[in-house]
């Protein structure tokens, strides 16, 4: 009754790249549009520029291993944990999380292509040249060295006088336009290019999210490109934007960086929200509890995220009345994310769990990511703020965030749809050796580093005097990072073999509920010819149980929602 | 070890408590996370029979009870906040401030209103009063802070801020600059030595005085290096000529137990090893290497020493 399929629509006429016969290699995935190689492209960017990031932050540990160390000069520390932030966020989380909406999104709507295929494949070129030369500055004089958020007056020529910063504007600017371009080409496809009957409830949470985060990028990232224009007219053209003995603003930079900064947060926790929906359905083989509530909740939270970026500015001096304001603002955004580890929570009540990796993540998550909620939280309270802002306990709670949430997201999300994308099955065994010695490695690394934090350890110091547990700490610390190093040189051992000689992958390996799965695996040039019709949020499990399909549930008129 | 937690200010204390609520919400809602997570997955882990679990799919009640509890904790904490800040960070209105802090790349200056003391890294302080602090930034932005003293202030060129310390004993507390601000970010180090208020009476006293005349032929030959050199374009100790601004004021050097904000002990091994290559000691600073002869070296150090 249910099986009655509906078409895929496809243009008349192919685009040029799709004409290219697949068996020219290189050059096939160089001059390709299809948003799946692109997809996946965007995700060997992330690998390569994690092991690039992940070495540099490994020299900083050791530098970091023991007290008044020499291993490094401040010099290139400064210019190492600069490139460590900076690559992390903006050629690493970025790109990956990008990487699975442009492959997933089109395939999860019902959609053969994105609605811009050769902006897609500029969008992943722009990015790509952004962040080569960022690393050019390297060979140029020295890499920036003001740190991820740049802050001025350090960032103008008279404190920072090497051509890094320069190489900061001009790459951040050419990535962040790729990162528009690539907003604008989602929102488009969401919008226009679902499949006929999928309404907007019945999209998958990972698409609402990358809706909503592309709806944030193309909002925040403006203040970005004009803070970063601005910067480069200061350094090169003698402006005073930024410069106070010329008439400037110190502050004027940090209101811009953060308008950008704190939306960019959520661009980089919502997708992986998104993921975490997806899998914990799956894997409790239960519809995500509360699809209203979680898609609810990450509006809320992109409409917030604009109204709370002064907590990062807390010490700056702007008064009790703004401080109190962002810090009401800052509290309030909390409540909708927090809830959300409850949403998943009562997902796996009365479940089936079964424990794949990308459910061990996700399950690992709850925890770490709670961890980073809550010291997120000390940070909205202003007298606490005032304590252990720009302490290792603010080290800490973004590695909590960023590691917990958006890393641990592309890695359950890369364990869940490697089969799709790769059409080969990863070793178990060695995945959940994986799963292990990164998640101690994680909470040995930063654990230790809430301590040092409220013990009174600035951040990005170069080194440190003999203080009483200051040595211990940080060599915990250090001995993490590698673990998670090693991990993470398993990862990339555990990909390429799969790849090779993994064994093949089934069109449904996970007994999954969206239309990804509905294809095979790989999936062809062109996704789809025909779709199972779409009634609910779980199109492909209405198609395999037609006699239990959800929009039949009793008490309903249709769809999951209601009790 | 210290840490937040020894607190030795009353601001510090006040604070304290909010600390101790927050650790204990905290925990128990990391508590109840964890608790619940491990629970479920041990309980509701796949049986291997192949049966799809019951569908749910929501539940007003208790989407309501998960919007309302964590609200409910939020505001509470959202009135500590505010009783807190005001008890702790009232503004400052047009009160003269017991010390002005002015950061440098990568060294604080400290001067006290109503004197002509200025000193530099080491700042003397009376214990039993509410002093206020103020600060701001020659160059780049900085931050003071001592983990014993509560709430830390950016010093940011072009701006006044302030915080508020009643220090409660007498001893010497130890802080760091927490805004990156460059190479030597790590060596800006602070370190407050607290007084019962007739000791800093005689302190104060004491380092408004200016500079001793240097006495034996080696530091009087120090002294006049001092002068005949571009030391004193930078540096001032009073009583002599020396009037420069750029670096820090060396009129009592003698009588602080670091230098280079809290690289190095302060004595006369260090000092000469720094004379020979500062950029060797401290990559970065704006001491430039004047490649002084050995004997200028030895003079110059006698003459520094000896101005306690």
């Amino acid at each position: 009754m249910a099986n009655t399929t509906v078409l895929v629509p496809e243009p008349a006429r192919p685009l040029p790249g799709l004409s290219i016969n697949s068996s020219q290699g290189l050059l096939q995935w160089i001059s390709s549009v299809d948003h799946k190689q692109l997809g996946i492209m965007y995700l060997w960017m992330a690998l390569l520029f994690m092991l690039v990031g992940g070495l540099e932050i490994l020299l900083v540990r050791v530098q970091l291993a023991v007290p008044r160390n020499t291993f490094l000069s401040p010099e290139a520390y400064n210019q190492l944990f600069t490139m460590h932030g900076t690559t992390m966020i903006f050629f690493v989380a970025m790109p990956a999380l990008f990487g699975f909406g442009i492959y997933f999104v089109p395939l999860m709507i019902g959609a053969n292509e994105m609605a811009f295929p050769r902006l897609n494949a500029l969008s992943l070129w722009l990015t790509l040249f952004g962040g080569s030369l960022m690393y050019f500055s390297f060979l140029a004089g020295g890499a920036p060295d003001a740190g991820w958020f740049n802050y001025a007056p350090l960032n103008q020529f008279n404190y920072s006088s090497s051509p890094g910063v320069d190489y900061y504007c001009a790459g951040l600017l050419l990535a962040g336009i790729g990162t528009i371009t690539a907003s604008i080409n989602l929102v488009v496809t969401i919008l226009r290019y679902r499949i006929p009957g999928m309404r907007f409830k019945d999209m998958p949470v990972f698409v609402w999210m990358m809706l909503l985060t592309a709806c944030l990028v193309l909002a925040s990232f403006p203040a970005l490109n004009a803070a970063l224009a601005m910067l480069l007219l200061d350094r090169q053209l003698h402006a005073h934007f930024f410069d106070v003995t010329g008439g400037g603003s110190a502050v004027l930079w940090q209101h811009l960086f953060w308008l950008f900064g704190h939306p960019e947060v959520y661009v980089l926790i919502l997708p992986a929200f998104g993921i975490f929906s997806e899998i914990f359905a799956v894997f409790s083989r239960k519809p995500v509890f509360g699809y209203a509530f979680i898609v609810g909740s990450g509006i809320a939270i992109a409409l917030l995220a604009f109204g709370v970026w002064v907590h990062h500015m807390l010490a700056v001096g702007l008064g009790n009345t703004v401080n109190g304001f962002f810090s009401a603002s800052s509290m309030l955004i909390g409540i909708p994310t927090g809830i959300k580890i409850f949403n998943w929570l009562a997902t796996m009540h009365g479940g089936s769990l079964r424990f794949t990796v990308a459910m061990r993540f996700a399950i690992a998550f709850l925890v770490e990511f709670t961890i980073g909620g809550l010291s997120g939280i000390a940070f909205a309270i202003v007298p606490i703020d005032l304590q252990l802002t720009d302490t290792y306990f603010v080290v800490a709670h973004i590695h909590y965030v960023f590691i917990g949430g958006t890393l641990f997201g592309l890695f359950a999300g890369l364990f869940y749809w490697f089969p799709k994308m790769s059409g080969r099955l990863l070793d178990e065994r060695l995945s959940k050796w994986f799963f292990w010695l990164f998640v101690v490695g994680f909470n040995g690394t930063f654990l230790v580093q809430h301590v040092l934090g409220t013990l009174g350890m600035p951040r990005r110091v170069y080194t440190y005097p003999d203080l009483p547990g200051w040595g211990l700490l940080n060599m915990i610390s250090t001995a993490g990072g590698f673990l998670m190093g090693a991990a993470t040189l398993l990862l990339v051992y555990m990909l390429v073999t799969a790849i090779r000689r993994g064994p093949l992958a089934p069109a449904d390996p996970w007994d999954a509920y969206t239309l990804e799965w509905a294809t095979t695996s790989p999936p062809t040039l062109q996704n789809f010819d025909r779709v199972p019709p779409v009634r609910s949020a779980r199109p492909w499990r209405d198609h395999k149980r037609p006699d239990d399909a959800d929009h039949l549930k009793p008490g309903k008129k249709k769809g999951v929602h209601g009790k | 070890m210290r840490s937040i937690f020894s607190s030795a200010t009353q601001e510090a204390e006040r604070l304290h408590r909010l600390d101790t609520y927050f650790i204990i919400a905290a925990l128990a809602v990391l508590l109840l996370v964890a608790a619940l997570t491990v629970y479920y997955a041990i309980k509701y882990r796949d049986k291997g029979d192949g049966v799809e679990p019951e569908q749910t799919s929501s539940n007003l009640k208790l989407e309501a009870a998960m919007l309302v509890g964590p609200t409910l904790l939020v505001a509470a904490f959202f009135f500590l906040t505010i009783r807190t800040t005001q008890a702790i960070l009232p503004p400052a209105g047009r009160l003269v401030p017991a010390v002005r802090i002015v950061g440098h790349q990568w060294w604080w200056e400290a001067t006290y209103p109503g004197t002509n003391v200025v000193t530099a890294n080491e700042i003397h302080l009376p214990v039993g009063q509410r002093l206020l602090i103020e600060g701001t930034s020659a160059d780049v932005i900085h931050d003071w802070w001592l983990p014993a003293f509560g709430e830390k202030m950016d010093v940011i060129p072009g701006r006044l801020n302030h915080v508020w310390a009643t220090i409660r004993a007498p001893g010497v507390y130890e802080g760091a600059c927490n805004e990156f601000c460059g190479q030597q970010h790590a060596w800006m180090r602070i370190r407050v030595v607290a007084h019962t208020p007739a000791d800093y009476a005689r302190w104060l006293a004491a380092a408004g005085q200016p500079a001793a005349p240097p006495t034996g032929a080696l530091a009087q030959a120090g002294g006049a290096l001092f002068a005949h050199y571009a030391c004193s374009s930078c540096h001032q100790i009073r009583g002599t000529a020396a009037h420069g601004h750029q670096g820090p004021d060396l009129t009592h050097f003698g009588s602080r137990r670091t230098m280079l904000a809290g690289l190095l002990e302060n004595n006369p091994d260090n000092l000469s090893r720094w004379l020979t290559d500062p950029q060797a000691i401290k990559p970065g600073a704006h001491m430039p290497r004047f490649i002084f002869g050995r004997d200028s070296i030895r003079a110059l150090t006698a003459y520094l020493t000896q101005l306690k």
